[in-house]
Protein backbone atom coordinates (compact mmCIF):
# COMPACT_ATOMS: atom_id res chain seq x y z
CA UNK A 1 0.00 0.00 0.00
CA UNK A 2 1.43 3.27 -1.00
CA UNK A 3 2.12 5.91 2.04
CA UNK A 4 -0.92 7.76 3.08
CA UNK A 5 0.46 11.20 2.36
CA UNK A 6 3.41 11.91 -0.11
CA UNK A 7 5.19 15.14 -0.61
CA UNK A 8 8.41 15.29 -3.08
CA UNK A 9 9.67 18.27 -3.75
CA UNK A 10 7.05 20.59 -3.08
CA UNK A 11 7.63 24.58 -3.61
CA UNK A 12 5.52 27.29 -3.08
CA UNK A 13 5.98 30.81 -4.47
CA UNK A 14 3.26 33.48 -4.03
CA UNK A 15 2.45 36.03 -6.41
CA UNK A 16 3.99 38.43 -4.03
CA UNK A 17 7.10 36.77 -4.44
CA UNK A 18 7.26 35.32 -1.06
CA UNK A 19 8.71 31.86 -0.67
CA UNK A 20 6.63 29.85 1.74
CA UNK A 21 7.61 26.65 0.79
CA UNK A 22 10.89 25.73 -0.28
CA UNK A 23 11.73 21.55 -1.08
CA UNK A 24 9.45 20.01 1.17
CA UNK A 25 9.80 16.30 1.03
CA UNK A 26 7.73 14.59 3.67
CA UNK A 27 6.20 10.81 4.41
CA UNK A 28 3.55 9.86 5.85
CA UNK A 29 2.75 6.74 7.15
CA UNK A 30 -1.18 5.22 7.38
CA UNK A 31 -2.54 5.71 11.35
CA UNK A 32 -0.17 7.68 12.92
CA UNK A 33 -0.79 11.03 14.39
CA UNK A 34 2.08 13.43 12.97
CA UNK A 35 2.36 17.32 14.27
CA UNK A 36 3.81 19.71 12.89
CA UNK A 37 5.47 22.29 14.58
CA UNK A 38 6.45 25.16 13.79
CA UNK A 39 6.70 29.33 14.43
CA UNK A 40 3.97 31.67 13.13
CA UNK A 41 4.52 32.13 9.43
CA UNK A 42 6.62 28.98 8.91
CA UNK A 43 4.53 27.48 6.02
CA UNK A 44 2.09 25.00 8.18
CA UNK A 45 -1.07 26.07 6.90
CA UNK A 46 0.41 26.81 3.06
CA UNK A 47 1.58 22.87 3.11
CA UNK A 48 -2.13 21.78 4.47
CA UNK A 49 -3.76 24.28 2.31
CA UNK A 50 -1.67 22.64 -0.68
CA UNK A 51 -2.42 19.59 0.35
CA UNK A 52 -6.21 20.18 0.33
CA UNK A 53 -6.33 21.93 -3.02
CA UNK A 54 -6.84 25.41 -1.52
CA UNK A 55 -3.34 26.89 -2.72
CA UNK A 56 -2.09 26.22 -5.97
CA UNK A 57 1.66 24.92 -5.69
CA UNK A 58 4.30 26.40 -7.56
CA UNK A 59 6.10 23.10 -8.14
CA UNK A 60 6.65 19.71 -6.64
CA UNK A 61 4.25 16.62 -6.43
CA UNK A 62 2.20 15.32 -3.83
CA UNK A 63 0.13 12.49 -3.69
CA UNK A 64 -2.67 10.66 -1.22
CA UNK A 65 -2.86 7.45 -0.64
CA UNK A 66 -1.52 7.09 -4.29
CA UNK A 67 -3.83 9.51 -5.91
CA UNK A 68 -1.99 12.71 -7.36
CA UNK A 69 -3.68 15.81 -5.95
CA UNK A 70 -3.96 17.18 -9.30
CA UNK A 71 -4.35 14.75 -11.77
CA UNK A 72 -6.76 12.41 -9.08
CA UNK A 73 -8.37 15.49 -7.24
CA UNK A 74 -11.37 13.70 -6.68
CA UNK A 75 -9.83 10.49 -4.78
CA UNK A 76 -7.16 12.79 -3.28
CA UNK A 77 -9.76 15.21 -1.58
CA UNK A 78 -12.55 12.78 -0.76
CA UNK A 79 -9.47 11.00 1.52
CA UNK A 80 -9.17 14.23 3.43
CA UNK A 81 -10.69 15.89 5.65
CA UNK A 82 -9.97 19.72 6.62
CA UNK A 83 -10.08 21.60 10.29
CA UNK A 84 -8.98 25.02 9.17
CA UNK A 85 -7.67 27.03 11.68
CA UNK A 86 -10.21 30.61 11.21
CA UNK A 87 -13.59 29.86 12.70
CA UNK A 88 -15.38 30.65 9.33
CA UNK A 89 -18.74 29.01 9.59
CA UNK A 90 -22.81 30.07 7.84
CA UNK A 91 -23.20 32.06 10.22
CA UNK A 92 -27.19 31.53 9.51
CA UNK A 93 -26.89 27.75 9.24
CA UNK A 94 -28.09 25.12 11.91
CA UNK A 95 -25.36 23.14 13.10
CA UNK A 96 -26.79 19.84 11.60
CA UNK A 97 -27.47 21.18 8.14
CA UNK A 98 -24.40 22.35 7.68
CA UNK A 99 -22.91 19.36 8.60
CA UNK A 100 -24.40 17.58 6.55
CA UNK A 101 -23.92 20.03 3.96
CA UNK A 102 -20.26 19.13 3.83
CA UNK A 103 -20.94 15.30 3.56
CA UNK A 104 -23.06 16.28 0.39
CA UNK A 105 -20.13 18.38 -0.95
CA UNK A 106 -17.79 15.14 -1.01
CA UNK A 107 -20.16 13.23 -2.72
CA UNK A 108 -21.90 11.11 -0.13
CA UNK A 109 -25.54 9.82 0.29
CA UNK A 110 -27.17 11.47 2.98
CA UNK A 111 -26.86 9.20 6.15
CA UNK A 112 -28.66 11.16 8.90
CA UNK A 113 -27.00 8.36 11.28
CA UNK A 114 -23.61 8.78 10.80
CA UNK A 115 -24.31 12.76 11.23
CA UNK A 116 -25.82 12.21 14.42
CA UNK A 117 -23.06 9.94 15.38
CA UNK A 118 -20.47 12.81 14.39
CA UNK A 119 -22.43 15.06 17.01
CA UNK A 120 -22.90 13.22 19.51
CA UNK A 121 -19.24 12.37 19.75
CA UNK A 122 -18.87 15.95 19.73
CA UNK A 123 -21.31 16.84 22.41
CA UNK A 124 -23.28 18.87 19.40
CA UNK A 125 -26.36 16.15 19.69
CA UNK A 126 -28.04 19.30 21.90
CA UNK A 127 -27.14 21.87 20.00
CA UNK A 128 -28.28 20.34 16.19
CA UNK A 129 -30.80 23.07 15.85
CA UNK A 130 -28.69 26.31 16.85
CA UNK A 131 -27.51 28.71 13.99
CA UNK A 132 -23.75 28.93 14.29
CA UNK A 133 -24.01 32.22 15.20
CA UNK A 134 -25.43 31.66 18.40
CA UNK A 135 -22.62 29.69 18.94
CA UNK A 136 -19.43 30.45 21.10
CA UNK A 137 -16.16 30.32 19.83
CA UNK A 138 -15.55 26.51 21.24
CA UNK A 139 -18.63 25.23 20.17
CA UNK A 140 -18.04 26.34 16.49
CA UNK A 141 -14.80 24.67 16.30
CA UNK A 142 -16.44 21.10 17.30
CA UNK A 143 -18.38 22.38 14.49
CA UNK A 144 -15.78 22.97 12.38
CA UNK A 145 -14.56 19.25 13.44
CA UNK A 146 -18.24 17.80 12.70
CA UNK A 147 -18.17 18.63 9.39
CA UNK A 148 -14.53 17.38 8.64
CA UNK A 149 -15.48 13.80 10.46
CA UNK A 150 -18.97 14.36 8.02
CA UNK A 151 -17.19 12.34 5.31
CA UNK A 152 -15.34 9.68 7.10
CA UNK A 153 -11.96 11.14 6.04
CA UNK A 154 -9.06 8.65 6.64
CA UNK A 155 -6.80 11.54 6.20
CA UNK A 156 -7.76 13.94 9.12
CA UNK A 157 -5.63 17.90 9.11
CA UNK A 158 -6.24 19.93 12.19
CA UNK A 159 -4.72 22.80 11.42
CA UNK A 160 -4.40 24.65 15.05
CA UNK A 161 -7.30 22.52 16.76
CA UNK A 162 -6.63 24.11 20.25
CA UNK A 163 -5.91 27.58 19.12
CA UNK A 164 -7.79 29.53 21.86
CA UNK A 165 -9.83 26.32 23.24
CA UNK A 166 -10.49 25.98 26.66
CA UNK A 167 -8.81 23.24 28.66
CA UNK A 168 -12.35 21.04 28.68
CA UNK A 169 -12.36 21.18 24.52
CA UNK A 170 -8.83 20.92 24.61
CA UNK A 171 -8.76 16.78 26.20
CA UNK A 172 -12.01 16.08 24.45
CA UNK A 173 -10.26 17.04 21.39
CA UNK A 174 -7.31 14.54 22.18
CA UNK A 175 -9.62 11.85 23.29
CA UNK A 176 -11.17 12.46 19.84
CA UNK A 177 -7.89 12.35 18.06
CA UNK A 178 -6.79 8.93 19.88
CA UNK A 179 -10.12 7.08 19.03
CA UNK A 180 -9.81 8.71 15.70
CA UNK A 181 -6.37 6.92 15.66
CA UNK A 182 -7.69 3.46 16.84
CA UNK A 183 -10.24 3.35 13.54
CA UNK A 184 -7.48 3.83 11.35
CA UNK A 185 -7.61 7.55 10.45
CA UNK A 186 -4.17 9.24 10.21
CA UNK A 187 -4.47 12.49 11.68
CA UNK A 188 -1.76 15.35 11.41
CA UNK A 189 -1.62 18.48 13.26
CA UNK A 190 -0.37 21.64 13.27
CA UNK A 191 0.59 23.42 16.44
CA UNK A 192 2.58 26.22 18.60
CA UNK A 193 1.65 24.20 21.18
CA UNK A 194 4.73 22.11 22.24
CA UNK A 195 2.64 20.71 25.35
CA UNK A 196 0.27 19.19 22.07
CA UNK A 197 2.66 17.70 19.89
CA UNK A 198 3.82 16.09 23.34
CA UNK A 199 0.74 14.78 24.31
CA UNK A 200 0.17 13.16 21.35
CA UNK A 201 1.99 12.58 18.56
CA UNK A 202 3.48 9.59 17.43
CA UNK A 203 5.98 11.54 15.07
CA UNK A 204 7.07 15.08 14.68
CA UNK A 205 8.01 17.32 12.25
CA UNK A 206 9.16 20.96 12.66
CA UNK A 207 9.61 23.57 10.13
CA UNK A 208 11.09 26.97 9.71
CA UNK A 209 10.97 29.64 6.95
CA UNK A 210 9.31 27.06 4.68
CA UNK A 211 11.95 24.22 5.33
CA UNK A 212 11.16 21.02 7.04
CA UNK A 213 14.27 20.89 9.14
CA UNK A 214 13.81 17.81 10.81
CA UNK A 215 11.64 15.03 11.60
CA UNK A 216 11.77 12.18 14.15
CA UNK A 217 9.77 9.80 16.22
CA UNK A 218 8.54 11.88 19.27
CA UNK A 219 10.41 9.35 21.36
CA UNK A 220 13.59 9.00 20.00
CA UNK A 221 13.33 12.54 19.83
CA UNK A 222 12.60 13.43 23.38
CA UNK A 223 15.27 10.24 24.00
CA UNK A 224 18.22 12.23 21.59
CA UNK A 225 17.69 15.79 22.60
CA UNK A 226 15.87 14.33 25.97
CA UNK A 227 18.81 15.38 29.03
CA UNK A 228 18.14 15.23 32.39
CA UNK A 229 19.80 17.67 35.09
CA UNK A 230 20.46 16.63 38.89
CA UNK A 231 21.00 19.54 40.81
CA UNK A 232 22.42 19.68 44.40
CA UNK A 233 22.65 22.00 46.74
CA UNK A 234 25.53 21.63 48.87
CA UNK A 235 25.75 22.39 52.22
CA UNK A 236 29.18 24.13 52.11
CA UNK A 237 29.98 26.43 48.86
CA UNK A 238 33.38 24.93 46.90
CA UNK A 239 35.46 27.06 45.43
CA UNK A 240 36.87 24.29 43.24
CA UNK A 241 35.65 20.66 42.27
CA UNK A 242 37.56 17.68 43.48
CA UNK A 243 39.99 16.12 41.65
CA UNK A 244 37.83 12.94 42.00
CA UNK A 245 34.87 14.58 40.40
CA UNK A 246 36.29 16.51 37.97
CA UNK A 247 35.53 15.10 33.86
CA UNK A 248 32.09 13.40 35.46
CA UNK A 249 30.03 15.78 33.60
CA UNK A 250 29.61 17.92 36.90
CA UNK A 251 29.51 21.98 36.83
CA UNK A 252 30.04 24.25 39.89
CA UNK A 253 27.30 26.69 39.78
CA UNK A 254 25.75 29.23 41.94
CA UNK A 255 28.79 30.60 42.91
CA UNK A 256 30.04 27.10 44.76
CA UNK A 257 26.75 26.57 46.36
CA UNK A 258 25.13 24.24 43.93
CA UNK A 259 26.59 20.98 41.74
CA UNK A 260 24.64 20.45 38.44
CA UNK A 261 25.16 17.20 37.05
CA UNK A 262 23.72 16.30 33.28
CA UNK A 263 23.00 12.91 32.51
CA UNK A 264 21.12 10.84 29.57
CA UNK A 265 17.74 9.49 31.22
CA UNK A 266 17.16 6.80 28.98
CA UNK A 267 20.71 5.87 28.90
CA UNK A 268 20.99 1.77 30.85
CA UNK A 269 23.64 4.06 33.41
CA UNK A 270 22.96 7.69 34.66
CA UNK A 271 25.88 7.16 36.63
CA UNK A 272 23.71 8.79 39.58
CA UNK A 273 24.45 6.29 42.35
CA UNK A 274 27.94 6.37 41.89
CA UNK A 275 28.39 9.59 41.93
CA UNK A 276 26.10 10.29 45.08
CA UNK A 277 28.84 7.78 46.53
CA UNK A 278 31.81 9.78 45.26
CA UNK A 279 29.99 12.78 46.84
CA UNK A 280 29.70 11.09 50.22
CA UNK A 281 33.60 9.80 49.75
CA UNK A 282 34.77 13.59 48.95
CA UNK A 283 33.13 14.46 52.03
CA UNK A 284 30.36 16.84 50.71
CA UNK A 285 27.00 16.80 52.07
CA UNK A 286 24.02 18.66 50.43
CA UNK A 287 20.76 19.85 51.63
CA UNK A 288 18.64 19.38 48.48
CA UNK A 289 18.11 18.44 45.40
CA UNK A 290 16.20 18.55 42.62
CA UNK A 291 15.79 16.83 38.73
CA UNK A 292 15.15 18.11 35.55
CA UNK A 293 13.75 16.61 32.20
CA UNK A 294 14.03 19.12 29.24
CA UNK A 295 10.59 19.43 27.97
CA UNK A 296 10.02 19.24 23.69
CA UNK A 297 9.85 22.82 24.30
CA UNK A 298 13.15 23.17 25.36
CA UNK A 299 14.20 20.94 22.37
CA UNK A 300 12.26 23.38 20.01
CA UNK A 301 13.58 26.32 21.29
CA UNK A 302 16.83 24.77 21.51
CA UNK A 303 16.35 23.80 17.77
CA UNK A 304 14.90 27.26 16.80
CA UNK A 305 18.13 29.03 17.86
CA UNK A 306 20.57 26.79 16.66
CA UNK A 307 19.16 27.62 12.90
CA UNK A 308 18.56 31.01 13.42
CA UNK B 1 -14.88 8.32 -9.51
CA UNK B 2 -14.14 10.66 -12.85
CA UNK B 3 -18.18 10.64 -12.40
CA UNK B 4 -20.29 13.88 -11.63
CA UNK B 5 -20.54 14.52 -7.67
CA UNK B 6 -24.19 14.72 -8.02
CA UNK B 7 -24.51 14.49 -4.25
CA UNK B 8 -22.27 18.11 -4.11
CA UNK B 9 -24.56 19.72 -6.61
CA UNK B 10 -27.50 18.80 -4.57
CA UNK B 11 -25.90 20.15 -1.63
CA UNK B 12 -24.75 23.25 -2.74
CA UNK B 13 -27.96 23.84 -4.77
CA UNK B 14 -30.69 22.97 -1.91
CA UNK B 15 -27.87 25.10 0.47
CA UNK B 16 -28.61 27.85 -1.48
CA UNK B 17 -32.58 27.30 -1.85
CA UNK B 18 -32.37 26.95 1.58
CA UNK B 19 -31.16 30.71 1.55
CA UNK B 20 -33.63 31.96 -0.37
CA UNK B 21 -36.38 30.72 1.51
CA UNK B 22 -35.31 31.50 4.96
CA UNK B 23 -35.81 35.33 3.62
CA UNK B 24 -38.52 34.50 1.68
CA UNK B 25 -40.95 37.45 3.11
CA UNK B 26 -38.61 39.63 1.28
CA UNK B 27 -37.71 37.31 -1.54
CA UNK B 28 -41.25 37.09 -2.66
CA UNK B 29 -42.94 40.10 -0.95
CA UNK B 30 -40.95 42.67 -2.84
CA UNK B 31 -41.26 41.70 -6.03
CA UNK B 32 -45.32 41.20 -5.68
CA UNK B 33 -45.19 44.90 -4.12
CA UNK B 34 -42.83 46.29 -6.86
CA UNK B 35 -44.79 45.06 -10.22
CA UNK B 36 -48.29 45.58 -8.45
CA UNK B 37 -46.64 49.77 -8.26
CA UNK B 38 -45.58 49.55 -11.82
CA UNK B 39 -49.30 48.19 -12.90
CA UNK B 40 -50.78 51.24 -10.33
CA UNK B 41 -48.22 53.80 -12.35
CA UNK B 42 -47.56 52.73 -15.63
CA UNK B 43 -50.24 50.31 -16.34
CA UNK B 44 -53.97 52.15 -14.77
CA UNK B 45 -52.87 56.03 -14.38
CA UNK B 46 -50.55 56.43 -17.46
CA UNK B 47 -51.93 53.18 -19.53
CA UNK B 48 -55.13 54.32 -19.17
CA UNK B 49 -54.11 57.70 -21.47
CA UNK B 50 -52.04 55.94 -23.66
CA UNK B 51 -53.56 53.68 -27.40
CA UNK B 52 -52.23 50.27 -27.83
CA UNK B 53 -48.59 49.70 -28.34
CA UNK B 54 -48.55 47.33 -31.99
CA UNK B 55 -52.09 46.20 -30.93
CA UNK B 56 -51.78 45.20 -27.43
CA UNK B 57 -53.05 47.60 -24.66
CA UNK B 58 -50.45 49.44 -22.85
CA UNK B 59 -50.84 47.65 -19.43
CA UNK B 60 -50.31 43.81 -20.83
CA UNK B 61 -47.42 45.12 -23.10
CA UNK B 62 -44.82 46.06 -19.98
CA UNK B 63 -45.93 42.63 -18.37
CA UNK B 64 -42.71 41.10 -20.42
CA UNK B 65 -40.45 43.75 -19.76
CA UNK B 66 -41.52 43.46 -16.00
CA UNK B 67 -41.02 40.05 -15.84
CA UNK B 68 -37.61 40.47 -17.73
CA UNK B 69 -36.56 43.68 -15.05
CA UNK B 70 -36.73 41.63 -12.47
CA UNK B 71 -35.23 38.25 -14.36
CA UNK B 72 -32.22 39.98 -14.55
CA UNK B 73 -31.36 41.82 -11.65
CA UNK B 74 -32.45 38.41 -9.55
CA UNK B 75 -30.46 36.21 -11.51
CA UNK B 76 -27.08 38.51 -10.92
CA UNK B 77 -27.82 39.24 -7.47
CA UNK B 78 -28.78 35.93 -6.29
CA UNK B 79 -25.61 34.38 -8.25
CA UNK B 80 -23.05 36.90 -7.21
CA UNK B 81 -24.27 36.88 -4.09
CA UNK B 82 -24.14 33.38 -3.12
CA UNK B 83 -20.22 32.97 -4.38
CA UNK B 84 -19.54 36.12 -3.22
CA UNK B 85 -20.67 35.54 0.14
CA UNK B 86 -18.72 32.28 1.17
CA UNK B 87 -15.25 34.27 -0.02
CA UNK B 88 -16.23 36.54 2.22
CA UNK B 89 -17.21 34.93 5.07
CA UNK B 90 -13.80 32.37 4.56
CA UNK B 91 -16.15 29.41 3.89
CA UNK B 92 -15.08 28.79 0.05
CA UNK B 93 -12.67 26.78 1.44
CA UNK B 94 -14.91 23.63 1.78
CA UNK B 95 -16.12 24.23 -1.87
CA UNK B 96 -12.03 24.41 -3.16
CA UNK B 97 -11.10 21.24 -0.91
CA UNK B 98 -13.99 19.22 -1.54
CA UNK B 99 -14.05 17.08 -4.57
CA UNK B 100 -15.75 18.91 -6.94
CA UNK B 101 -15.42 19.79 -10.42
CA UNK B 102 -15.72 23.43 -11.25
CA UNK B 103 -18.55 22.58 -13.56
CA UNK B 104 -20.44 21.15 -10.78
CA UNK B 105 -19.82 24.28 -8.53
CA UNK B 106 -21.70 26.20 -11.63
CA UNK B 107 -24.33 24.04 -11.79
CA UNK B 108 -24.98 24.67 -7.87
CA UNK B 109 -24.74 27.66 -7.45
CA UNK B 110 -25.97 29.34 -11.25
CA UNK B 111 -29.28 26.46 -11.16
CA UNK B 112 -30.23 27.93 -7.69
CA UNK B 113 -29.54 31.38 -8.48
CA UNK B 114 -31.60 30.79 -12.04
CA UNK B 115 -34.14 29.17 -9.77
CA UNK B 116 -34.56 31.27 -7.34
CA UNK B 117 -34.73 33.96 -10.93
CA UNK B 118 -37.83 32.46 -12.68
CA UNK B 119 -39.54 31.56 -9.48
CA UNK B 120 -39.96 35.62 -8.79
CA UNK B 121 -40.39 36.12 -12.67
CA UNK B 122 -43.08 33.72 -12.57
CA UNK B 123 -45.01 35.54 -9.30
CA UNK B 124 -45.27 38.67 -11.16
CA UNK B 125 -46.25 36.86 -14.06
CA UNK B 126 -48.92 35.77 -11.85
CA UNK B 127 -49.54 39.09 -9.81
CA UNK B 128 -49.70 40.67 -13.46
CA UNK B 129 -52.47 38.00 -14.02
CA UNK B 130 -54.24 39.79 -11.76
CA UNK B 131 -54.37 43.50 -13.22
CA UNK B 132 -54.62 43.11 -17.03
CA UNK B 133 -55.86 39.38 -19.24
CA UNK B 134 -52.61 37.96 -19.91
CA UNK B 135 -52.52 35.87 -22.94
CA UNK B 136 -49.03 34.30 -24.37
CA UNK B 137 -49.09 32.97 -27.62
CA UNK B 138 -45.91 30.68 -27.34
CA UNK B 139 -45.64 29.36 -23.87
CA UNK B 140 -42.38 27.30 -25.04
CA UNK B 141 -40.70 29.71 -26.29
CA UNK B 142 -41.82 32.06 -23.41
CA UNK B 143 -40.33 29.48 -20.88
CA UNK B 144 -37.63 28.81 -22.93
CA UNK B 145 -36.45 32.47 -22.92
CA UNK B 146 -37.49 32.82 -19.52
CA UNK B 147 -34.67 29.90 -18.55
CA UNK B 148 -32.39 30.74 -20.77
CA UNK B 149 -32.00 34.59 -19.74
CA UNK B 150 -32.05 33.33 -16.08
CA UNK B 151 -29.19 30.69 -16.83
CA UNK B 152 -27.21 33.72 -19.05
CA UNK B 153 -27.69 36.17 -16.20
CA UNK B 154 -27.09 34.12 -13.69
CA UNK B 155 -23.32 32.99 -14.74
CA UNK B 156 -23.31 36.99 -15.61
CA UNK B 157 -23.89 37.47 -11.63
CA UNK B 158 -21.66 34.21 -10.71
CA UNK B 159 -18.60 35.79 -12.29
CA UNK B 160 -19.58 39.58 -11.05
CA UNK B 161 -19.28 37.79 -7.46
CA UNK B 162 -15.75 36.00 -8.04
CA UNK B 163 -14.57 39.44 -9.56
CA UNK B 164 -15.94 41.48 -6.83
CA UNK B 165 -14.05 42.52 -3.83
CA UNK B 166 -16.43 44.24 -1.79
CA UNK B 167 -20.02 44.57 -1.21
CA UNK B 168 -20.13 47.62 -3.32
CA UNK B 169 -19.06 46.38 -6.38
CA UNK B 170 -21.79 43.55 -6.13
CA UNK B 171 -24.18 46.42 -5.95
CA UNK B 172 -22.50 48.15 -8.80
CA UNK B 173 -23.19 46.24 -11.93
CA UNK B 174 -26.33 45.26 -11.02
CA UNK B 175 -27.49 49.02 -10.41
CA UNK B 176 -25.48 50.84 -13.13
CA UNK B 177 -25.06 48.72 -15.72
CA UNK B 178 -28.70 46.30 -15.78
CA UNK B 179 -31.31 48.52 -14.59
CA UNK B 180 -30.00 51.50 -16.88
CA UNK B 181 -30.15 49.23 -19.72
CA UNK B 182 -33.50 47.33 -18.79
CA UNK B 183 -34.96 50.62 -18.56
CA UNK B 184 -33.81 51.52 -21.86
CA UNK B 185 -34.13 48.23 -23.42
CA UNK B 186 -37.97 48.31 -23.88
CA UNK B 187 -39.11 47.50 -21.13
CA UNK B 188 -41.94 49.91 -20.71
CA UNK B 189 -42.08 50.91 -24.78
CA UNK B 190 -41.37 49.46 -28.13
CA UNK B 191 -38.07 50.88 -30.25
CA UNK B 192 -40.08 51.74 -32.95
CA UNK B 193 -41.57 54.58 -30.54
CA UNK B 194 -38.13 56.00 -30.08
CA UNK B 195 -36.79 58.31 -33.15
CA UNK B 196 -34.67 56.82 -35.71
CA UNK B 197 -31.22 57.92 -34.34
CA UNK B 198 -31.77 56.17 -31.23
CA UNK B 199 -33.46 53.29 -32.68
CA UNK B 200 -29.86 52.50 -34.17
CA UNK B 201 -28.21 53.22 -30.59
CA UNK B 202 -30.74 51.10 -28.70
CA UNK B 203 -29.83 47.54 -30.78
CA UNK B 204 -25.90 48.20 -29.15
CA UNK B 205 -28.20 47.18 -25.96
CA UNK B 206 -27.88 43.70 -25.58
CA UNK B 207 -31.16 43.15 -23.37
CA UNK B 208 -33.62 45.04 -26.36
CA UNK B 209 -33.25 41.40 -27.98
CA UNK B 210 -33.62 39.45 -24.71
CA UNK B 211 -37.01 42.29 -24.20
CA UNK B 212 -38.14 41.98 -27.39
CA UNK B 213 -37.46 38.28 -27.88
CA UNK B 214 -39.39 37.75 -24.38
CA UNK B 215 -42.21 39.88 -25.65
CA UNK B 216 -42.73 38.17 -29.44
CA UNK B 217 -43.40 34.82 -26.99
CA UNK B 218 -46.08 36.42 -25.16
CA UNK B 219 -47.80 38.32 -28.12
CA UNK B 220 -46.34 36.97 -31.48
CA UNK B 221 -44.59 40.34 -32.54
CA UNK B 222 -41.65 41.94 -31.83
CA UNK B 223 -39.25 45.10 -32.49
CA UNK B 224 -36.18 42.89 -33.54
CA UNK B 225 -36.58 39.32 -35.32
CA UNK B 226 -36.54 36.76 -33.39
CA UNK B 227 -33.53 34.77 -34.65
CA UNK B 228 -31.87 37.65 -33.73
CA UNK B 229 -32.90 37.37 -30.41
CA UNK B 230 -32.23 34.51 -29.88
CA UNK B 231 -29.11 34.67 -31.24
CA UNK B 232 -28.07 37.42 -28.92
CA UNK B 233 -29.03 35.50 -25.85
CA UNK B 234 -27.09 32.52 -26.87
CA UNK B 235 -24.26 34.94 -27.68
CA UNK B 236 -23.58 36.55 -24.42
CA UNK B 237 -24.37 32.63 -23.04
CA UNK B 238 -21.50 31.42 -24.55
CA UNK B 239 -19.37 34.72 -23.57
CA UNK B 240 -20.08 33.66 -20.06
CA UNK B 241 -19.77 30.60 -20.20
CA UNK B 242 -16.13 31.25 -21.44
CA UNK B 243 -15.72 33.89 -18.91
CA UNK B 244 -16.32 31.34 -15.74
CA UNK B 245 -14.04 28.63 -17.83
CA UNK B 246 -11.31 30.73 -17.93
CA UNK B 247 -11.72 31.76 -14.13
CA UNK B 248 -11.53 28.08 -13.29
CA UNK B 249 -8.79 27.23 -15.37
CA UNK B 250 -6.64 30.46 -13.77
CA UNK B 251 -8.08 30.14 -10.28
CA UNK B 252 -8.76 33.78 -10.00
CA UNK B 253 -9.71 35.06 -7.35
CA UNK B 254 -10.58 31.69 -5.79
CA UNK B 255 -6.84 30.52 -5.32
CA UNK B 256 -3.42 32.29 -4.62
Amino acid sequence: MPPILQIQNLQKTYASGLSALADVNLEIARGEIFALLGPNGAGKSTLINIICGIVTPSGGTITVDGHDIARDYRQARATIGLVPQELTTDAFETVIKTVSFTRGLFGLRRDPAHIERVLRDLSLWEKRDSRMMQLSGGMKRRVLIAKALSHEPRLLFLDEPTAGVDVELRQDMWRLVRRLRDQGVTVILTTHYIEEAEEMADRIGVIRKGRIILVEEKAELMRKLGRKQLTLQLAEPLSALPPALIDRGLELGSEGRELVYTYDSQAERTGITRLLNDLTQAGLSFTDLQTRQSSLEDIFVGLMRERA
Amino acid sequence: MSRMNWPAVRAIYVFEMHRFLRTATQSILAPVISTSLYFVVFGAAIGARMNTVDGVPYGLFIVPGLMMLSLLTQSITNASFGIYFPRFAGTIYEILSAPISPVEVVLGYVGAAASKAIIIALIILATAALFVPLRVEHPFWMLAFLLLTAVTFSLFGFVIGLWADGFERLQMVPLLIITPLTFLGGSFYAIEMLPPFWQTVSLANPVVYLISGFRWSFFGRADIGIAASLGMTMLFLVLCLGAVTYIFRTGYRLKS
